[in-house]
């Protein structure tokens, strides 16, 4: 819990030195000129001229650019280290864009009990949501609700499908 | 439809008494028919009325239950010497050549267009005397359930303990539609027959409960991706929405005066606490305030505690607290997991999910003595309930995958698997008695 602590005194302080405002926004990821690269290269996409990597789409349906679903460890509703500039970036979406909604859905893995396994679920969903909410998102821009096991990402009983399991998406909303 | 597997599985649990107030599981051991059953005969029922037949084999059923207690062992019907209808055709010699303890003889008559006498005499053939008899009304509609009822006397007479055999279990199954599932929630008999489906969603549904006078049942449903309680008149399928804050709405379960459910609430912080909601005005009330998971909270059978799941000291363990409220105190320290807490009618044991060296187990806590048995053997047992007599419990348990329902006795002696429902079965609960 106190690397998780000190995860969000770092963010806040983030927060307050006007890095989460919208105006240094994320490198993105390294990936994002070569698939411009590519679409380019068959379809003669319009977006070609992505290589510098420095915009976001202010558009909503941008939001599909970017990851919508964060994992977590066993019994553990921390936000790992690499999710965290994942979670930055559709805060800056929903503060760039206030009439934006986001639903958080936790999930649990399958082991234990149905209603604990809706706590730890919602847990998740309420480590993303203070993330967002610290970088500016508002509140009334967020809902939660936990699935619990009831809605697997893989059905199986194995330590990956578990792994793929328990985990928050991120589902806009309008 | 649905039937049982007639495979028994005798479970003998040894178990070390130690000194301290804490007993510790030592070994299970699976035996087939390890538990002596006592040789039973159920004579074919007469039949008196319009057509050829009767319109059930009433003896059928009732052998047939008696077999599935796991405490009786009914004769063929080719062993029998005679087969009377009435206790004054009963010859006992005929009885104790078999070896048989008690003797069923019984009729079906017919009394108008759709109206029957079921009449039963049970006989202990060494004593030479009846036991009981009783006769029933009955119509083609209602005479499974009193042939069920019927054997629940005999049960009752022959052992001491109130048989469950007109009893229901209600249970949510999934089931895979193209890309989406559908959800169901399912009543039957005890017996996995006379299935019906009281809602179904492509929505998860999740925890049912019955009310006390199995009228209702609350359950979660997720229609529209949030979470509601529901309480649902099973007569007429009316239902009310009770409660849909935001966040979490969940682990409904009735007060035994049937005029309160305690329910899970988060709110939009996403805080895990009890409320009882009053049904009448509802009026909810908080009960915990702790920042950890507070979760499916269960009333006592005398109505003064609710125990529930709490991972205030870290996992998840048992508390109560008074249900008017007050300080909860923590009631299993045995193992890393407990949760899904469930009283036995009688008050004396309680039902839990437990972790079992790595495996989801159920475990029954001896509330005498703090001692925690485990009865099942799978790996991710759950959703323990006790059946209304106490002396048996339904569970889920995973077969290649899929959840299927699983009886114990409370005793661990004797487990049995019920193949009921289509999909992936869980979150069985067993009905209280029927009122006749």
């Amino acid at each position: 819990m106190s690397s998780y602590k000190l995860l969000i005194l770092f963010l806040g302080a983030c927060a307050l030195a006007g890095c989460g405002g919208g105006q240094t926004i994320p490198d993105p990821e390294p990936t994002e000129p070569v698939m411009a690269d590519d679409d380019a290269s068959t379809s003669g996409d319009e977006f070609e001229d992505w290589g510098g990597g420095e915009m976001v789409d202010d558009d909503l349906m941008g939001a599909g650019e970017l990851g919508m679903i964060i994992y977590f460890e066993f019994d553990s509703s921390e936000v790992r280290a690499e999710d965290t500039d994942l979670i930055s970036r559709h805060a800056i979406q929903l503060a760039d864009n206030p009439g934006a909604r986001v639903r958080l859905e936790g999930h649990a893995d399958e082991r234990g009990s149905r209603e604990y396994n809706i706590g730890l679920g919602e847990r998740r969903s309420q480590a993303v949501r203070r993330l967002l909410l610290i970088q500016g998102a508002s509140a009334s821009q967020i809902s939660t609700v936990s699935f619990g096991e009831e809605r697997p990402a893989n059905p199986a009983s194995t330590e990956d499908a578990w792994a793929e399991n328990r985990r928050v998406e991120i589902v806009y909303t309008n | 439809m649905t039937e049982y597997r007639n495979r028994i599985l005798a479970v003998v649990v040894l178990v070390l008494l130690a000194p301290a107030a804490f007993a510790q599981v030592l070994d299970i051991e699976i035996y087939d028919g390890q538990v002596v059953r006592t040789p039973i005969a159920v004579v074919p029922f007469g039949w008196e009325g319009e057509s050829a037949n009767a319109p059930l084999d009433v003896a059928a059923i009732v052998s047939a239950d008696l077999y599935r207690s796991g405490r009786f062992d009914p004769k063929e019907e080719r062993d029998m010497l005679q087969k009377p209808t009435t206790g004054a055709e009963v010859d006992f010699d005929d009885w104790t050549i078999l070896k048989v303890e008690a003797v069923v003889v019984g009729k079906v008559i017919q009394t108008g267009a759709n109206a029957y006498t079921v009449q039963f005499q049970l006989f202990d053939p060494y004593g030479q005397k009846q036991l009981v008899g009783y006769r029933m009304p009955a119509s083609r509609g209602t005479m499974r359930r009193v042939a069920h009822r019927l054997a629940d006397m005999i049960y009752k007479e022959l052992t001491g303990v109130e048989g469950v055999f007109a009893t229901r279990v209600a249970y949510v199954s999934a089931e895979d539609r193209g890309p989406d599932k559908m959800y169901r929630l399912v009543i039957a008999d005890y017996d996995g027959e006379n299935e019906s489906v009281i809602m179904e969603s492509t929505d998860p549904i999740m925890s049912p409960a019955w009310s006390p006078d199995s009228r209702r049942l609350a359950y979660v449903s997720f229609e529209g991706n949030r979470s509601s309680i529901f309480v649902q008149q099973l007569r007429t399928g009316n239902r009310i929405r009770v409660s849909s804050e935001p966040g979490i709405n969940g682990a409904p379960s009735f007060s035994p005066d049937g005029r309160q459910l305690v329910v899970t609430l988060g709110g939009i912080d996403g805080n895990l606490d009890l409320y009882t909601i009053d049904l009448t005005s509802r009026q909810k009330r908080r009960l915990t305030t702790h920042r950890a998971i507070d979760t499916e909270g269960s009333w006592s059978p005398d109505g003064r505690y609710i125990y529930f799941t709490s991972d205030r000291a870290g996992g998840p363990q048992i508390y109560r607290i008074p249900a008017t409220g007050g300080t909860p105190e923590r009631v299993t320290f045995e193992g890393s997991y407990n949760a899904r807490p469930r009283l036995s009618p009688d008050g004396k044991k309680l039902a839990v999910l437990t972790n079992d060296r790595g495996n989801f187990r159920i475990g029954v806590v001896d509330l005498r003595n703090n001692a925690l048995v485990v009865l099942s053997t799978g790996r991710q047992d759950e959703s323990p309930s006790f059946a209304p007599n106490s002396d048996i419990l339904i569970y889920a348990t995973r077969q290649s995958g899929d959840g299927v329902l699983e009886t114990v006795s409370a005793d661990g002696l004797i487990r049995q698997r019920m193949a009921s429902g289509s999909g992936d079965v869980r979150e069985p609960v067993w009905s209280p008695f029927p009122r006749f």
